[in-house]
Order: C-alpha cells, then sequence, then structure tokens
C-alpha cells in the first residue's frame, strides 16, 4: 500500500503556499492539535451583527413544521431566539415578511474549498494517490474560500459543509472537515471532524481485490493504531510488515478510542449489515454510513444500530452491482424505519453543483404524490439538509437549525426553498451577511446580448 | 463528471460530451427499399432496419388539463384527442369528443409532447456500470466514422424503465462517447423495450455523426503519443479525413468503406453532425471547417459557451444543446453558466437541454425548469410554452425527427405526456406516457411499469424507482 514519494509530479504545487487563517494541526501532538480545533471553533466573526429577522415563515429545520411569522434574533453570531418575541429596539431588522427563512443549507457530502476544476490537478485537491500517507491526510490546510465554487454554492443558500477527502494510496481515504462557507479568509468550522473510509466495491479494490481483504486490512490496522496508541515510542511503522506510517496509526487512534468519527461509505445490504456487525468488535467507534444505496433493505438493522447515514436522494439506478436495489424511495422507507437519515450528495457533483442540494430534496416530497413510492413531507425533507447533515457527523444543534446556541447562519427565500424557481435573497453567515455575487454572474452580464458593441467584449465589465 | 468515481466516470468524462446520435437505419434520402441510388455500386443503406410497432392503444382525449404543446403555445383547460397512435386534435374544451373514447381528466395537471433526450448514452453505457458493459467508446484512432451507437445498444439497460417513468421521455439519441474526433453513428431510439436494438429503433429517423471538440480527443491521443495532441491537431486530422471523403464522394468506384459511407452520407445530407463541442471559439472555427467541406453542424452539444455566441449559431442554424447548469468539471466547462439557455433562447438561437447522463434523463423537465427560471431572473420573458420546446420539438428538429414528433400536432406521433403538475416544477412527476398512442406507463399501475430482463428476480424488481 506504501508509494514511493518520488512518484510525485514535478508541477504539483505545495499546498504551502496557499493562505489560510488556521493551518492544520501537526499529527505529532495532540495537544497542538485540540488548540487548533479549539481555535477554529471559537473564530468569530469581525463583522458579525445583531439582527431581528421579522415576519417571514420560519423553517427551524429540525423537521418540525414551519413558523409563521416568527422572529429570529441572531447576536454575537449565533441564534439567539426564535418566537414570537418583539425585537429589541436599536435591533437592525430585516423584515422577511412573505418569504421562507431557514437555516443555512448543510450539504452533506462534498468536497467544496479543496477543488477548483475537476479536470486540472493543479487546482483538484481531493485526492493523493500517490501519497504514502493515508488516514493521516487532512483537507483542512487545502481548504481554500477563494475559488469560485465557494460563492456559487453561497449564492444557491449552501451556508455549510461536510468536506470528505477523495481517494488515498489506502483503505482509510484521511480526515475530512466541517466547514462554512462564508466571504472571508477561513472556512474551516471543525478540522478532523471525522475519517473516512469506503467498504463494499470500491473498498474491496484498495485492500487488494476483495471484502474478505477489505474487513482483514481494517482490523489489522486498527489493530497497528491500537499498539502505537500504547506505546508510540516502540512502533515501528518503518517495518516492511507494517501497514501504517506512524502518522497514520496516530490518527486511526482517534477513530479508535471514538473521539473522532468514522465515515464509512458502503452500499449494498450485505455490505452494510457487515459493516454493522464490526461494532461489536469495536464498540468505542462512533460509526456514519455514507451511500447506503440499499440502505432501504436493512433499514430496521440501521435504525436499531442508531447508525446515522448520509445518503443520495435520486439514486435509483442498478448502476453498480453494490447497489442493485436503489431507489428513490430509500430515504423515505428509511426515514419510516426510524433511521436518523441526512442527505449528501455522494460523487455527484458535491462541489461544483451544490445548488442541487435543495432540488434533490424537493424531489424527495415530490415523491409523496407518487403511487407505491415513499417520500418526505416537506419539513422532513428539508432537516435532511439542515439538521440531519450535523447530527451526522455529531454536531447536532451547533449548525442547521435555527435554534438557540447555534452558528447564526439564516438565508432568506424568495419562495419555497425546495422549488426551483425560488432564490435566496439573503445569506446569513455567522451573522454575516454575505455578498451572493459570482464570477458567473459577471460573464451573465458580459453575455446577456452576445454581439459585440463599440469594444470588444474584453472590455466590458 | 466525476471522473474518479465509478459510478459516474465513464459517462461523465469520455462520453460526457458526446455528439448526436440518431437512430434509424434508413437515411433521409434512402429509398424505401433502402437502396442507394447514387453510388455507381449500391449498397443497402439500411441494413439494421427497425421493426419497431407501435403497441396498441384506444382512443383517448385527456380534457381539462394545461397544455404545453411543443409549438409554443399553452391551453387553459385544454383537450388532447389521440387515435390510432397520432395526435387527432388539440384545442379548447370545445373539441368534440367521440363516443367510445377513454377519457381521462387532467384538471389541475400538464400534458406535454414526450420528452426527447438528444444526448444519451443509455444502452451503450448501461446500468451497471461495469467494465463488460463499457461500449461507448472506440478509442482505437481519433476518427471512427465506420463504428454505429446502435450496435452497442444493449436494449435491456434498466435506464430506460427511469427515463420513460420519471422523465416522461418517450425518444432519445444514444451516442457514441468524446474520446473520438469522429466518434461514430449515433441512433435515435423510441423509449420502449425490445429484444432487439432495431426493435427499439425509431422508424425513419435519420442517422447522425457524433464528432467532438477539444479535450477529449487531443487528451485522449496525445497520451497515447499520437494525433491528436492539441487543439490545431484535432482540426488538421479532421480535415484530412473530410478531404479523404470528399475524394471518396468524387472518385464513386463502388468500393466499399464503411467509414467513409457515414462521411459521404453527411456530404451528402443524409447524416445530421451532432458536434461535441464546449468553448465558443471552437464552435466558430468548426463552423468555418463545415463550410470549407460543405457540410452542416446540426447541433452542438454541451455547448456551454454557447451564450457568447448565440448570434452567429442562430444565423448558422445550428441547434445549442446544452445543461441547465453543468459547470467547471474541465477546463472547457470552466465558463458555464447557469442562463446560458435562457440567453441563447433570447438571441434567438434554437435552444436545446439535453442530460448526457442517466440521471439526469430522469429529470429534464427540471433542468428545463432551473434554466427557464434563471432566464426570468435576469429580467427576461420566456413563457413556459417556450421552455418546453428546449427538450420536445427543439430536439425532434435538430435530429431530423420534427415532421413525425416533438410537438402536439395532429398527424405526429401520439407521444404524450400527462404530468401531475406543472413539469417545470420539483414537486411533478409523470403520471402516464402513451408513445404512438399506447400507454406505456401509467404511475397507478404497477403492471405499466417495465422491468428489465437484468432486473427480474433481483432485490427490488418491480419497485417504484
Amino acid at each position: 500500500m506504501k508509494k514511493l514519494l518520488s512518484k510525485f509530479p514535478a508541477n504539483v504545487e505545495p499546498v504551502e503556499i496557499r493562505s489560510f487563517r488556521h493551518t492544520r494541526p501537526s499529527r505529532a501532538s495532540g495537544l497542538t492539535a485540540i488548540l487548533a480545533a479549539t481555535l477554529a471553533l471559537t473564530a468569530t466573526p469581525a463583522l458579525a451583527q445583531n439582527v431581528a429577522i421579522t415576519g417571514g415563515k420560519v423553517v427551524i429545520g429540525d423537521g418540525s413544521a414551519p413558523i409563521e411569522g416568527a422572529t429570529v434574533i441572531i447576536r454575537n453570531g449565533k441564534v439567539e431566539s426564535v418566537g414570537r418575541t418583539v425585537p429589541p429596539a436599536s435591533m437592525q431588522i430585516i423584515d422577511a415578511s412573505g418569504k421562507y427563512v431557514t437555516p443555512g443549507v448543510v450539504a452533506g457530502f462534498s468536497r467544496i474549498g479543496i477543488l477548483e476544476v475537476e479536470a486540472v490537478s493543479e487546482v483538484n485537491d481531493t485526492s493523493a494517490r500517490r501519497s504514502p500517507f493515508t488516514a493521516a491526510i487532512d483537507v483542512a490546510p487545502a481548504l481554500s474560500p477563494f475559488g469560485i465554487p465557494v460563492p456559487y454554492a453561497r449564492a444557491s443558500g449552501v451556508t455549510r459543509a461536510l468536506v470528505f477527502p477523495g481517494s488515498s494510496s489506502g483503505l482509510f481515504s484521511g480526515q475530512g472537515a466541517v466547514v462554512d462557507l462564508g466571504a472571508d479568509n477561513n472556512m474551516l468550522m471543525r478540522p478532523q471532524a471525522f475519517q473516512y473510509i469506503e467498504f463494499g466495491e470500491n473498498g474491496a479494490e484498495k485492500a487488494g481485490g476483495s471484502r474478505a481483504a477489505t474487513f482483514l486490512t481494517f482490523r489489522a490496522m486498527l489493530q497497528e493504531a491500537r499498539d502505537y496508541a500504547r506505546n508510540p515510542a516502540s512502533y515501528d511503522g518503518r517495518s516492511k510488515d507494517s501497514l501504517l506510517l506512524r502518522a497514520d496509526a496516530e490518527a486511526l487512534g482517534k477513530v479508535l478510542n471514538g473521539s473522532q468519527r468514522l465515515m464509512i461509505k458502503v452500499n449494498a445490504a450485505n455490505d452494510i449489515l457487515q459493516v454493522l456487525r464490526l461494532r461489536q468488535e469495536f464498540p468505542s467507534i462512533k460509526m456514519t454510513l455514507v451511500g447506503v444505496a440499499e440502505g432501504w433493505r436493512v433499514a430496521r438493522e440501521i435504525a436499531a444500530a442508531d447508525v446515522p447515514v448520509i445518503t443520495a436522494a435520486l439514486r435509483d439506478l442498478p448502476d453498480a452491482f453494490e447497489a442493485r436495489a436503489s431507489t428513490q424511495s430509500n430515504i423515505g422507507r428509511m426515514k419510516a424505519a426510524g433511521v436518523k437519515v441526512a442527505l449528501g450528495q455522494i460523487d455527484d457533483e458535491e462541489t461544483l453543483r451544490l445548488n442541487y442540494t435543495t432540488q434533490y430534496a424537493g424531489n424527495l416530497v415530490a415523491l409523496t404524490k407518487v403511487p407505491g413510492a415513499t417520500g418526505l413531507n416537506w419539513d422532513q425533507a428539508f432537516a435532511t439538509i439542515s439538521s440531519g447533515p450535523a447530527e451526522a457527523v455529531g454536531m447536532g444543534g451547533q449548525l442547521g437549525v435555527l435554534k438557540s446556541g447555534a452558528v447564526g447562519d439564516v438565508v432568506i427565500w424568495d419562495g419555497d426553498p425546495l422549488e426551483l424557481s425560488s432564490r435566496a435573497e439573503k445569506v446569513i453567515i455567522d451573522g454575516v451577511e454575505q455578498p451572493l455575487q459570482t464570477r458567473q454572474q459577471r460573464l451573465r452580464d458580459r453575455y446577456a446580448d452576445p454581439t459585440e458593441g463599440a469594444l470588444p467584449k474584453a472590455y466590458d465589465r | 463528471m466525476t471522473f474518479k468515481s465509478r459510478r459516474a466516470s465513464a459517462l461523465l468524462f469520455l462520453s460526457a460530451a458526446p455528439l448526436v446520435l440518431s437512430a434509424c437505419a434508413t437515411t433521409g434520402s434512402a429509398k424505401s427499399d433502402g437502396k442507394s441510388s447514387s453510388s455507381k455500386t449500391a449498397f443497402n443503406k439500411n441494413p439494421y432496419p427497425s421493426t419497431y410497432k407501435p403497441y396498441p392503444g384506444t382512443a383517448t382525449a385527456i380534457r381539462g388539463a394545461t397544455i404545453l404543446d411543443g409549438e409554443g403555445n399553452e391551453i387553459a383547460n385544454g383537450v388532447v384527442f389521440f387515435a390510432d397512435g397520432k395526435v387527432t386534435a388539440v384545442g379548447d374544451a370545445s373539441i368534440a369528443i367521440p363516443e367510445g373514447t377513454t377519457v381521462v381528466d387532467g384538471t389541475g395537471k400538464y400534458v406535454t409532447p414526450g420528452i426527447i433526450d438528444i444526448h444519451s448514452h443509455l444502452g451503450d453505457y448501461p446500468s451497471p456500470s461495469v467494465d463488460a458493459h463499457s461500449d461507448g467508446n472506440e478509442m482505437t484512432s481519433p476518427t471512427t466514422p465506420d463504428v454505429w451507437a446502435e450496435h452497442s445498444v444493449w436494449p435491456q439497460d434498466p435506464g430506460f424503465s427511469r427515463a420513460l417513468a420519471n422523465g416522461g421521455v418517450t425518444a432519445l439519441q444514444v451516442l457514441p462517447g468524446s474520446a473520438n474526433l469522429m466518434g461514430g453513428r449515433g441512433i435515435t431510439l423510441k423509449n420502449v423495450y425490445a429484444r432487439t436494438m432495431q426493435g427499439m429503433k425509431f422508424p425513419d429517423a435519420p442517422y447522425t455523426l457524433k464528432m467532438a471538440c477539444g479535450e477529449n480527443p487531443k487528451r485522449v491521443y496525445g497520451s497515447k503519443g499520437r494525433a491528436p495532441s492539441t487543439r490545431m491537431g484535432n482540426l488538421a486530422v479532421n480535415r484530412a479525413t473530410w478531404a479523404k471523403a470528399a475524394a471518396f464522394k468524387k472518385k464513386d468506384s463502388g468500393d466499399r468503406d464503411l467509414a467513409m459511407e457515414t462521411l459521404a452520407g453527411v456530404l451528402d445530407g443524409e447524416i445530421l453532425v451532432q458536434n461535441h463541442c464546449y468553448r465558443a471559439d471552437e464552435m466558430a472555427v468548426v463552423m468555418d471547417m463545415a463550410k470549407e467541406f460543405g457540410y452542416k453542424v446540426s447541433a452542438f452539444h454541451h455547448a456551454v459557451e454557447a451564450y457568447k455566441i448565440g448570434d452567429m449559431l442562430r444565423d448558422n442554424d445550428v441547434c445549442a444543446v446544452v445543461w441547465a447548469d453543468w459547470w467547471g468539471f474541465k477546463m472547457e466547462s470552466y465558463d458555464g453558466i447557469p442562463e446560458n439557455a435562457a440567453i441563447l433562447q433570447n438571441t434567438g438561437t434554437c435552444t436545446i437541454v439535453h442530460s448526457d447522463d442517466s440521471n439526469q434523463i430522469q429529470r429534464l423537465n427540471q433542468e428545463a425548469g432551473k434554466a427557464l427560471s434563471n432566464g426570468r431572473r435576469m429580467g427576461m420573458t420566456i413563457s413556459d410554452a417556450t421552455a418546453i420546446k428546449w427538450i420536445t420539438s427543439n430536439p425532434a428538429k435538430a435530429l431530423g425527427i420534427l415532421d413525425k414528433t416533438g410537438s402536439l400536432k395532429s398527424g405526429k406521433m401520439a407521444d404524450v405526456v400527462l404530468w401531475n403538475g406543472n413539469p417545470f416544477s420539483v414537486y411533478s412527476r409523470p403520471e402516464r406516457v402513451w408513445i404512438d398512442g399506447a400507454l406505456m406507463y401509467d404511475s397507478a399501475n404497477p403492471k405499466l411499469r417495465p422491468v428489465s430482463d437484468f432486473e427480474l428476480g433481483q432485490p427490488g424488481e418491480g419497485d417504484v424507482k
């Protein structure tokens, strides 16, 4: 599984040249990592305003019914209250009468910030298949809010996202983050929020060719991580027999002791059952299942295990053998069985088209009118793109809801946020009203009339 | 476009920009016996003829629905009447409905022509997406006009059923992928399952030729150390091939040359060029190349930058085939904007929304709906009745089948979708779909939900997908 560093192409841009307020915590020091995480979590935006949003149809985001005419008060970048309260005098008021007021949309599966042009390797930091490191890879220092995908997603009402690493050279893909999409220098909300691994067909390929090898490799690697945790000094990550480099072994220690969530991509019904059985062996591991195309077939087992799920809304083709029973009713059926479900664009334009998030949620509502299908009611559907992803990453109550203490992310929509014709009119992140301009709009305006005028288009701006 | 993901890779990256396809074996000028009339040695231009036959239907009237007829009209509380597989009458509530007609109450619902996806790889990159099923790119030469997409179509692709039930798709063009400059012939299919590809072929639709500009051909062949490795190489190989085709046509020796026969068909105007091309400047070059060699481009597909040259496309009578909002997955799609279709429509360009995707083919109505909303937001007045043309009559025009389908007009094939709401709403789905007047999907009747051989006996068989 180890690859030679000499495989690096000469033109790989070192990530260090990019500017980030928070650099990646050192792998060598757990204390440093904790400190860095704390800093990121407590960073408050400089321009946070105290504001009361009044008169709107307020969606809490937890699956409850909207509250007509409620007032949302944002103070110091956080939600202070939602209710029938009269806004304090002198507080800035935004009149949202006739509009929807919702928490910012949370993308449950994304690579926003670590990718700009997918097929241009210089601006694609999702995967590191030529790196010798695996589990220790951390997306945090690659995150950039300055690429054009971030404002594009923000303009569609997405304010937070779970960022997943792509593939590594090994079974564990690395550590993902939770980010905000605010127009500032730092998008990192929680670094090292989870470790990511793929089981199923991809996992079998990575482990050498079979599912059996995947499970064996998983166990053996965690055993090495345990060895490391017991005595780091004696851990020999350099022998030919070792599966993990020291940094990878250290990183997996957090998975083993449950201080870091393990996101497991798995799709086939049987693979899901096998993964759930790992909980007996590794009771401390906090799992979230990702993908879960055939989840409806084993929904009771997933619900009984109380493992949250991040899944695609509309996967309905047997596009892989592991997804042969795919149906758009997957989410509705899992929800009905008591599974905690979040929506994510799993390997589905998870960076460049996060504007599909609301469209996909709307389709879950559409299913309720199709005979024999199982969808979600509107309130539940919205929750799959707000509180759902937050809970799936173990941050319920902190984002994705308009409840006291949650981040001050609010979107005001000119209509039903799940409808194709609606638009995010105002986007507030951490209490700061966001610019909604995009590069796409500049191109649009330049070419609204494509014919050239007195000067070339290059002068038209 | 995630070429890294197994799920989407084949379609989105290499074949993501495939060209046009067209289906039927009979070219526009072929005689009914399929024999060529122009060559010294006659050969059969239609050796794999369509065996599609419409399924029986009953005379049906949909009453009380809002009709978007694909001709640019919206009729409130209208009537669509069809019998013997053809549209018989479309109009307001005053249309008389003969006795014995099956009457469908369309109150609160919408009726549109069957949706047409001008850019699909169903059958050529079917589900499941395994190597054994990867039949869309003949990546062994940059010009393969001798290959025909129809010869890769697996008629058991489960994707056809999803396109029907969730997307209301009644016809689609299956194209070769975009690895090659000239990827081969495309084919237009009726979206009706059959035992054979021939059983799905759209009767008398012209063949098409898929071509591709830009990054894909130069990357695929450049990486093999052969031409083309640059955009100028793309043009040089194309031009040399067209010059050869012109010589072949002039010589008219009667010797068979499968590649040249396809290109001669293009030069004769019998085969329609469907050209994958993202960038505006490259489309302009291709239009000049077409003039140089005396052929016409029917449509540019994946025309992400078409909005920059809508006037040129309009003046050259070339359709622009676009996604609602795909962008950024590669350099040549970096300037994609969600107002592309709307600006094209506003410029008077023939505008088409396509999928190139086994998922989005299931919701072309939503894609068109987004494109429509984006245009309205920038102040354009675009009616629902105009926007529905992007996925009905305009693709029919670019495929050369507008005289047969694509709109609800007396005498045309009764390819009809009854939607349970406005098709441009996220909350709407097809309720019933008729193809040639036969009811091929009814959301209320599980027996009218097709199940491909692949899915038979598998978990989820017959499920509402």
